[in-house]
């Protein structure tokens, strides 16, 4: 049972409506608005933090001279991070024809859209005067400027913005065949016309599919080498500097690999609790968790590499600043975040080499939520670390996170649960018409 | 339903695929063009049973993906050299190495655009209303029911023969759908 992908006896019909009546017949349970409850007052936390930012200007951050790349940098990369194992799930799992995404990739898709959401707060936050970040945007303005194109920070714009909507269409195009179910299966009004609305009069016909299937491979093809550019453009943010510490050659691919490792933490430690709290043990198994163990070890030993390789070159360049750099890393005043990132980043998850911590829900619930701190820590190593011994020693500083710095990270976390929320009440989080493909491996037991 | 009132086709109602793929194949060889399956999920084969082989989607996603290529290239070429010179730590103005990830990112968004729209485009979507939401079975085939259904302005289309036609497929059953 525990190898399954879909458990036994399921029609077209009993997975069809298990899946679609979480969301058209559950009534609203009080842990769904506890829940909600909390996560919309953190989003209130982050307006309210906004404001507060707009009216006094980033001095409320930690932020100064030389660190001047703060929380708002840390958060921005870590966000973004997160959501690649979604488009790594329903992208690149598809075109290897793994099966087993099929239950996990519409709410890993969703984890993408609202992480995206919330990484793209934070480079706009921190622009300063955000109510002229439509600058960074080419368009013939009267003032007759143009963005700079050799510096990442415009390359970025264009990778953050293309990967936000690349993966709103591919998770849009993944729902329209289930919008039409929920059209189809309402008994409310309402929602016979908003997601008819939203369904666009899809009628399941063979040629539709034939285009269709074209189309969402066409995508996946495309989300595929897009993910990978994305986190390495954000890891050129560092590299193309000359900063000790953050310019190197290895950062674009092992920034591809943490972002993948803290992906898959992310979706663990949503999974979990979904599919206890809404029955779907049936559909989210053991398998699933085990492949996304697996996964995670993988990524979290390129990333151990990286950190490996990162200390070898240093040593190995006789560079001076650079080698100061990785001793004051590792031995300096934020020595025991980088003590703390290696623990919760490379030697915890190695619990996931043992067979008993892969299949016990409880300890790999722990080894992701370890693996999400450690992959922010290693994000704040990289970037305080790096600036705060500037190259003369008069303008040494220390970085300390202010309360409108955490409440803004919190804030997010609020926005990112707040929105999980609402997709998991309105939509379908399982992908229905994938899910009836499964239905001939359901049958025999 | 009136009789004589005219209707969109007739639509036959199976409960696996398999039986929906022969029905296709046995309208087909009984000479019937104007046709289509609606089934909850992609049946392999069941297109090409039908007489559709190919999509001009790879072509428009080809074609869109070229325009966003060239296009990013071009742009951050004429901003830099032309229109907007920098001069960025003596870099040459067209200093093409430094456009790539943006020309990339656009060729991507210009595809994965032109993928979505054309699908939606070749299957004439959105389309708020259609005959055949009219049949009261139709709604399954959004949940566990295949259908086939033979459109009235099939040259072939006859009300009773088509209807006797269809019944002998073995299906689970068969209706007019309503203009």
């Amino acid at each position: 049972m525990s190898q399954e992908i879909i458990g036994p006896g399921y029609t077209y019909a009993s997975v069809t409506d298990k899946i679609s009546s979480i969301v058209l017949s559950r009534k609203m349970t009080l842990g769904w608005l506890f829940g909600f409850g909390v996560a919309f007052m953190l989003v209130m936390l982050l307006l309210y933090s906004i404001t507060y930012l707009f009216l006094e200007g980033i001095g409320i951050w930690g932020v100064n001279v030389p660190v001047g790349w703060g929380f708002a940098i840390i958060n921005f990369v870590w966000w973004i991070g997160i959501g690649h194992a979604g488009t790594l799930i329903s992208a690149i799992l598809l075109l290897l024809k793994q099966e087993w995404r099929t239950s996990i990739n519409r709410f890993a898709e969703a984890m993408t859209l609202f992480a995206v959401a919330c990484a793209g707060l934070f480079p706009l936050l921190h622009l300063g005067r955000p109510w002229f970040a439509y600058w960074l945007i080419p368009y013939p303005s009267t003032m007759g400027i143009w963005p700079q194109f050799r510096s990442p920070l415009v390359w970025d714009v264009f990778a953050v913005s293309t990967y936000g909507t690349v993966s709103l269409l591919f998770w849009f195009v993944g729902l329209i065949p289930d919008l039409a179910t929920l059209r189809d299966r309402s008994s409310s009004r309402i929602g016979r016309v908003v997601y008819g609305i939203l369904a666009m009069g899809w009628r399941g016909s063979a040629i539709h599919w034939h285009r269709y299937d074209t189309a969402y491979l066409l995508l996946a093809g495309l989300a595929t080498p897009l993910v990978v550019s994305v986190h390495t453009v954000v890891s050129f943010d560092f590299a193309i500097s000359i900063l000790p510490g953050w310019h190197t050659t290895i950062f674009p691919p092992y920034f591809v690999a943490g972002a993948i490792y803290s992906g898959f933490a992310m979706v663990m430690v949503l999974a979990i609790p979904i599919r206890a709290v809404y029955g779907l043990q049936d559909f989210i198994t053991m398998r699933h968790l085990q492949n996304m163990a697996k996964v995670m070890l993988a990524t979290g030993l390129i990333v151990a590499y990286g950190y490996l390789m990162e200390t070898f070159m240093s040593w190995y360049s006789a560079e001076r600043y650079d080698r100061f750099m990785t001793v004051n890393r590792v031995l300096g005043p934020y020595g025991p975040v980088y003590w703390a990132l290696i623990l919760m980043n490379i030697i915890v998850p190695q619990a996931l080499w043992f067979k008993r911590v892969r299949t016990n829900v409880l300890l790999l619930f722990l080894v992701a939520i370890a693996v999400n701190i450690g992959m922010w820590l290693e994000r704040f190593v990289i970037v305080v670390t790096s600036l705060h011994r500037d190259f003369l020693p008069s303008s040494w500083s220390m970085y300390y996170p202010t309360f409108w710095d955490w409440s803004t990270f919190i804030g997010t976390i609020g926005l990112f649960v707040a929105l999980l929320f609402l997709f998991i009440r309105f939509l379908p989080m399982i992908s229905i018409f994938e899910m009836r493909t499964l239905v001939p491996k359901s049958e025999g037991d | 339903m009136n009789k004589d009132a005219p209707i969109y086709g007739l639509l036959a109602e199976f409960a696996e695929p398999e039986a929906l793929l022969e029905a296709v194949r046995r309208a087909r060889a009984a000479g019937y063009r104007r046709m289509d399956a609606y089934t909850p999920f992609p049946v392999e084969h069941l297109a090409e049973e039908l007489g559709f082989h190919h999509t001009a989607l790879p072509v428009i996603v080809l074609i869109g993906g070229l325009i966003g290529c060239g296009g990013g290239l071009l742009l951050q070429y004429w901003i830099s050299a032309v229109d907007y010179p920098l001069n960025i730590g003596g870099r040459p103005l067209n200093s093409w190495p430094a456009f790539i990830p943006v020309t990339f990112e656009l060729t991507i968004l210009v595809a994965a655009l032109s993928a979505v729209l054309g699908m939606l485009g070749l299957n004439g979507l959105p389309m708020p209303y259609h005959s055949l939401f009219n049949s009261p079975r139709f709604a399954l085939a959004s949940r566990n029911r295949f259908f086939l259904c033979i459109e009235a302005s099939d040259r072939q289309f006859n009300r009773e023969a088509t209807a006797k036609f269809l019944s002998e497929l073995k299906p689970a059953g068969v209706s007019e759908v309503a203009e």
